[in-house]
């Protein structure tokens, strides 16, 4: 039994919106009969190149019905730039909240509206061509792409595979993909974290030194020193060179036999972690 | 939920446990809670009162051999169908380990299912026998299946979903043609169909209680005299170390007055049971377009249907029964968490156009003409009703 809230149930019992618009602008069409719902949404555009009209076909489970009738509600009156924005999360906010191994429902919305959008500009549908068919199929039950798996965790922030199971479905049936998909998730986030990080140091380098050196005084002074202050020591910065850091160790610190792994491990740990963890501090 | 009135037909899932069996294990709780295991009387004297439910659940599957006792040694009351099937399956691999080889049907339930491809894990060949589009056993493709190198052939009895009833006579005797162990998970053939061990070349069996009116958290294993045998759950001495653990009192006691009842009720089974089913059947089929009755219509359990209502959803329209007080279940993806339509539907190859708005309505012999008509009555609305919606659905 799945624990439907009221606002979920009042969509699925009386669905806004069912149908399909006559003369349509535009019309989408996602998911299919062997993957348990499919969502047909068509759309009408007013004078002003508003949406003033759009209607759902949806064959699936109550969060499937209860998802497309709320985004045939949350689009009304929308341009269709305000549109192409509206994402699973948009759908999700209007029903309150989705059971986890519901939200794939919502992207299913997200994905008709994205169709219908490209169909009325004439163009191939984004989630169509280009998430849906391009790459490896990872998961051959649900024909989910190595693209889409990436694609859908990079906009929704996903780190587990349930996540991506409860979002795309992959790896919900068979399950023989799911070590597959683990290995893509921790190669992506691998990959973001260092694309990250580097870009953190090129913005970092990229400031005048003046601020440069403030910012790590602002750390040495609130994170290092009331550290070293506790075994009666200190430290003062002395100068910086791109991403190597001058200091000198004072009052007990400076005769301490551990200063090398205060060093290291107290003050360079504290400045990787505030700046980069490209950063390398010496004594002098 | 409480003004409108409960429409149960869902016994394949579980059942209401029968007042005759809560009052006969009702004592065992804060009266006579002894251990059956204690020296004292207090506790001691229990032990008559399981073996008499032992005597009552052979006496339901006609497993009338005594040991020189006089006691009933081939039933082993077990925690449930689960306990029972891993039991028996496990028993076989351990008790000959030169044969490795294990068969099962394509289509048992996830006790036997998922023990099979666990056993794939951790290097047995396991094979499963296919199904027709009915749901009916390919026969000769199990009999090239078995061979010498055969441990154990695990075929159930009848199946939960479609109700399908399977050949397990016949299947036993082609396993022992190749000297391999035949057990028969018959947790939904159990109270439904006659069944008498004594005349029977099926080696172990499986049962649950929660299916027959008693609690649930019970079962047994039928295991055949002279079988060997190695315990899935070892500890103490309890039934005579085949099973280890406190006895569940209560709950065996409710066992034992469940089989004695379902003994009885098996003829209202087959005839008053079987009669409302097909009136279900019958008049769901003829008010709405596009239902399909699914598995081997002629061999069923005779309290089992299972109908798929084109081009909609189950958990969709489960959803709607439920606002009416019917309780039914569905081999759709949704209701389960799984997201794939059943491993029986698939194994049937049946169409996803049906597979996916596949309901199961499982009676019993607490249901009444009144109700099936009520459901008759709902049901097309409901479907409509959800068609309308469907983007597959061609008026």
């Amino acid at each position: 039994m799945w624990d439907y809230n009221d606002k979920v149930m009042d969509h699925f019992l009386h669905p806004r919106n069912v149908g399909e618009v006559k003369d349509a602008d535009g019309v989408g069409q996602v998911g299919n009969m062997s993957c348990g719902d499919a969502l047909k949404l068509s759309f009408k555009l007013d004078k002003d190149g508003k949406i003033c009209e759009a209607k759902f076909q949806t064959f699936g489970c109550a969060s499937a019905i209860a998802s497309s009738s709320a985004l045939t509600e949350l689009i009304q009156g929308m341009t269709l730039a305000e549109a192409e924005e509206v994402t699973n999360k948009n759908i999700v906010d209007v029903l309150g909240d989705l059971p986890e191994a519901k939200l794939h429902c919502s992207v299913m919305g997200m994905e008709a509206l994205q169709a219908a959008i490209a169909n009325y500009r004439g163009e191939e549908s984004d989630t169509e061509h280009e998430d849906e068919h391009a790459g490896r199929i990872v998961c051959k039950c649900f024909s989910v792409t190595d693209t889409k798996i990436r694609n859908t965790a990079i906009d929704n922030n996903l780190h587990t595979v349930e996540e991506i199971t409860d979002y795309c479905k992959a790896g919900g049936a068979c399950g023989s993909c799911l070590e597959e998909i683990q290995d893509i998730l921790d190669g992506l986030w691998k990959e973001k974290k260092t694309e990250s990080t580097s870009s953190k140091q090129t913005e970092f380098l990229s400031l005048p030194l003046i601020q440069r050196v403030l910012k790590v005084q602002e750390i040495i002074d609130s994170e290092v020193k009331p550290m070293l202050e506790q075994d009666g020591g200190g430290i003062d910065l002395i100068d910086m060179k791109d991403n190597v850091v001058f200091v000198k160790l004072t009052g007990h610190c400076a005769s301490c036999p551990s200063a090398g792994v205060t060093l290291k491990s107290g003050v360079e740990a504290v400045l990787k972690d505030c700046l980069f963890p490209e950063i390398v501090v010496e004594n002098v | 939920m409480t003004d409108k009135k409960l429409i149960y037909l869902d016994n394949n899932a579980t059942t209401a446990v029968a007042p005759e069996v809560f009052e006969a294990m009702r004592p065992y709780f804060c009266e006579q809670y002894g251990n059956p295991g204690s020296i004292h009387a207090f506790g001691g004297s229990i032990m008559s009162k399981i073996e008499h439910a032992r005597e009552q659940v052979a006496a339901l599957i006609g497993a009338d051999r005594k040991d020189r006792h006089g006691k009933f040694t081939e039933v082993i009351f077990t925690s449930c169908g689960t306990e029972s099937d891993n039991t028996a399956i496990n028993s076989a691999l351990r008790a000959c380990p030169k044969k490795k080889k294990v068969i099962m049907s394509a289509v048992e339930h996830p006790a036997v299912f998922t023990l099979g491809k666990d056993l794939e894990k951790r290097g047995y060949p396991v094979s499963y026998v296919p199904v027709d589009s009915s749901g009916c056993l390919d026969m000769e493709r199990y009999e090239e299946m078995v061979d010498t190198e055969t441990a154990i052939v695990s075929i159930m009895w009848a199946n939960n979903e479609t109700g399908n009833i399977y050949p397990v006579e016949k299947c036993a005797e082609i396993a022992h043609r190749y000297g391999a162990l035949f057990h028969t998970d018959a947790v939904q053939a159990i109270g439904k169909l006659p069944c008498n061990m004594a005349d029977s070349q099926i080696d172990m069996l499986s049962l649950s209680g929660h299916k027959l009116h008693a609690p649930k958290g019970v079962g047994a294993l039928y295991v055949r005299r002279g079988i060997r045998f190695r315990p899935n759950q070892i500890g103490g001495h309890q039934e005579r170390g085949r099973r280890a653990g406190t006895e569940n009192v209560a709950s065996i006691i409710a066992l034992g007055k469940a089989a004695e009842l379902a003994l009885h009720s098996i003829k209202e089974e087959n005839t008053r049971i079987k009669m409302l089913r097909d009136r279900l059947e019958t008049g769901l089929c003829a008010n709405i377009p596009k239902a399909k009755i699914l598995g081997d219509i002629e061999n069923r359990l005779p309290n089992t249907t299972l109908v798929g209502f084109e081009a909609i959803e189950g958990e969709s329209i489960l959803m709607m029964m439920d606002r009416l007080g019917i309780c039914a279940s569905s081999g759709s993806a949704c209701t389960t968490g799984s997201l794939e339509p059943s491993h029986v539907l698939r194994a049937m190859g049946v169409p996803y156009t049906i597979a996916h708005g596949a309901i199961r309505f499982s009676l019993s012999i607490y249901n009444t003409q009144e109700e099936i008509d009520f459901v008759i009555q709902e049901m097309p609305a409901i479907i409509a009703w959800l068609r309308n919606m469907s983007p597959f659905w061609k008026k």
